[in-house]
């Protein structure tokens, strides 16, 4: 099962590969990986995603957790929450396909950025499923080039992740 | 820097932890402010100070109500300082105790309650105990694959109770009926407490009955209440050294071993009385570990008997400490067990390669060890001869000033027994010997 983990840590050198040494030595698989700082410049915020079962979460979370560095930490997928991953794409825009790919970033609530006479770089922001879709709605053989940040993650109502 | 080092290498999980220097921060001409903290706290460690009182409650009803209760002790309770608790807690609820490789000397190694070490190498009334219980206690132990053989056939009866600093050590392996995180010295305190009061019984006939079979199985396969190995010939068996060293060190040495079929031999048949007298990396499998080992304990405790049990192969991964052992004045005890072989490779090549031996035999390649101990300026004392074996063990031990290396030809043919089945047997199913199995 995709589970989206949610960790502060401090913002130190080092700090990160820790974290993703964790996983590479323990032979997890990191689908996807954000970090950056926080309000409070000593601590960052990494939101990654991987897949495991519940006893496999369950030791990633108790090792990374272990680490020095790790301060805190939640498993988003736990309950309910909200996320989010940003994408820029340039895709193929020529002729009558230049309407269609404009109507498609338009229904997918997505902008267009930057537009060149054969090209439009395109921003689009959703789950991770919604981009995905959006892949299929333009059609692989337009698209150029993906960006993608990977997944933010954040819980749902008056639950908060802070020291 | 430092100070946050040491707070962290000594709370916890204790554990070393590295400082990287460089360079350019040594340099003369660069002068730093002297500063060194009174306390530190990192509000990104803190480590757990007390066990959950309600998990400690429940884990003492459960062993109060047990029928066949058993003790898992392992080098936690000797890290955690919690031996005292552990001996009164044992001899509170007359449980059964066996330890760990690490964590041997928790429990007295001669005491009556105690079954033997358990595991892969591990005494069969110990692992027979475990794989019968019907409530475990495992304090300071982390069910490594040496412990458990296969996870899933692990103790099938038992409830189990899990107590351990690290979060991270409990239902790892094996799935813990009461997990309790917490410091083992401040846990089992707290259970003593608790039994102090309490006003259940333990079910009298039942441990009655509990005790009688583990003393059968002691009796029909303990390595220590009479020798399983072969004393009529004339080679010396590695068996029989550890046994003469335990006589004539009165079983009161330091003693260190490196990795490998010496290993073994030393844990089962050296029983430690105290904790901290065995000397050994673990899990982390350290062949060359023990005679830097056994300077450290010598250099801590000068008058005290240190003892490394090693093999020709260990003791030639860190043999040029024995130039640091002059310089320091270091006078350890080197005991090999020369079976011209890496014999516990081998023993796996015997066992399941048909005996082809890749890479483990030195075929006349060793350096001859009495010689290069006269090269370094120690003493070096060569046994070929069963009979001479405890002569010369004397007089090695009676030279208190001396680095003196023993260099015992033992039986080559020999394997470690009991030895667990694997892949795919549980607790119970043993080698006895090369022939036998429970």
């Amino acid at each position: 099962m995709r589970r989206i983990i949610s960790v502060l840590m401090e913002n130190e050198p080092g700090a990160l590969s820790r974290v993703v040494g964790l996983f590479s030595q323990r032979g997890y698989n990191i689908e996807s990986l954000t970090v950056a700082p926080t309000e409070d410049r000593t601590l960052s915020r990494l939101t990654l995603t991987t897949i495991g079962d519940d006893h496999k979460i369950e030791q990633i979370t108790k090792h990374l957790n272990r680490l020095i560095d790790v301060v805190k930490l939640v498993d988003l997928t736990e309950g309910a929450h909200i996320e989010r991953e940003l994408m820029l794409i340039k895709v193929r825009a020529t002729g009558a396909q230049r309407a269609e790919v404009k109507r498609c970033v338009d229904i997918f609530r997505g902008q267009i950025i930057d537009v060149t006479a054969t090209v439009y770089t395109i921003q689009i922001t959703g789950t991770s499923d919604k981009l995905d879709a959006f892949f299929q709605a333009v059609g692989e053989a337009s698209i150029l080039e993906v960006v993608r940040s990977g997944v933010s993650g954040i819980g749902r109502g008056e639950k908060v992740l802070t020291i | 820097m430092s100070k946050k080092a040491f707070y962290i290498a000594a709370t916890g999980r204790p554990g070393p932890v590295v400082i990287d220097i460089p360079k350019d921060i040594t340099n003369p001409t660069d002068k730093y402010e002297y500063s060194y903290p009174e306390r530190v706290k990192l509000r990104s460690y803190t480590p757990a100070q007390r066990g959950h009182a309600g998990q400690i409650k429940k884990a003492v009803q459960l062993l109060l109500s047990a029928k066949r209760p058993m003790i898992y002790a392992g080098g936690g309770v000797i890290l955690g300082n919690a031996c005292q608790q552990l001996t009164d807690l044992a001899r509170r609820l007359n449980a059964p105790v066996t330890n760990t490789l690490m964590g041997l000397g928790a429990y007295p190694g001669t005491d009556r309650q105690f079954v033997g070490m358990l595991g892969m190498h591990g005494f069969v009334e110990a692992n027979f105990a475990m794989h019968h219980a019907d409530v475990i206690l495992a304090v300071g132990a982390r069910f490594d694959d040496r412990v458990t053989n296969t996870p899933n056939k692990f103790c099938p009866n038992a409830k189990i109770i899990h107590v351990d600093i690290d979060p991270a050590a409990i239902s790892k392996t094996v799935v813990a009926d009461v997990p309790i995180v917490g410091p083992v010295d401040s846990v089992l305190n707290d259970m003593l407490e608790i039994l102090a009061s309490a006003e259940e019984k333990q079910d009298a006939k039942a441990l009655e009955d509990w005790w009688k079979q583990i003393n059968e199985w002691r009796e029909r396969y303990g390595i220590l209440v009479k020798p399983r190995y072969r004393t009529d010939g004339d080679m010396i068996m590695p068996e029989e050294v550890i046994s003469t060293l335990f006589e004539v060190t009165k079983g009161d040495a330091y003693v260190t071993s490196d990795v490998g079929q010496h290993q073994m031999f030393a844990a089962q048949y050296y029983p430690f009385d105290k904790p901290r007298r065995w000397i050994n990396s673990g899990g982390l499998g350290t062949m060359g570990f023990g005679l830097p080992a056994a300077m450290g304990v010598q250099y801590v405790h000068r008058d005290a008997t240190v003892a490394c049990v090693t093999g020709e192969g260990s003791i030639q991964m860190c043999i040029q400490e024995l130039s640091t052992c002059k310089q320091y004045h270091l006078p350890v005890k080197i005991i090999c067990l020369n079976n011209q072989a890496l014999g516990m490779v081998k023993q796996w090549q015997d066992m399941q390669y048909d005996s082809r031996y890749s890479e483990s035999l030195y075929e006349e390649s060793l350096p001859d060890f009495v010689k290069l101990m006269e090269a370094y300026g120690h003493v070096g004392i060569r046994v070929t001869k069963r009979e001479e074996l405890r002569a010369k063990m004397e007089e090695c031990f009676a030279m208190k000033d001396k680095v003196v290396f023993m260099d015992i030809y033992v039986d080559p043919t020999e394997h470690v027994y009991p030895m667990h089945i694997a892949p795919n047997g549980s607790m119970r199913d043993m080698w006895l010997n090369k022939t036998e199995r429970t």
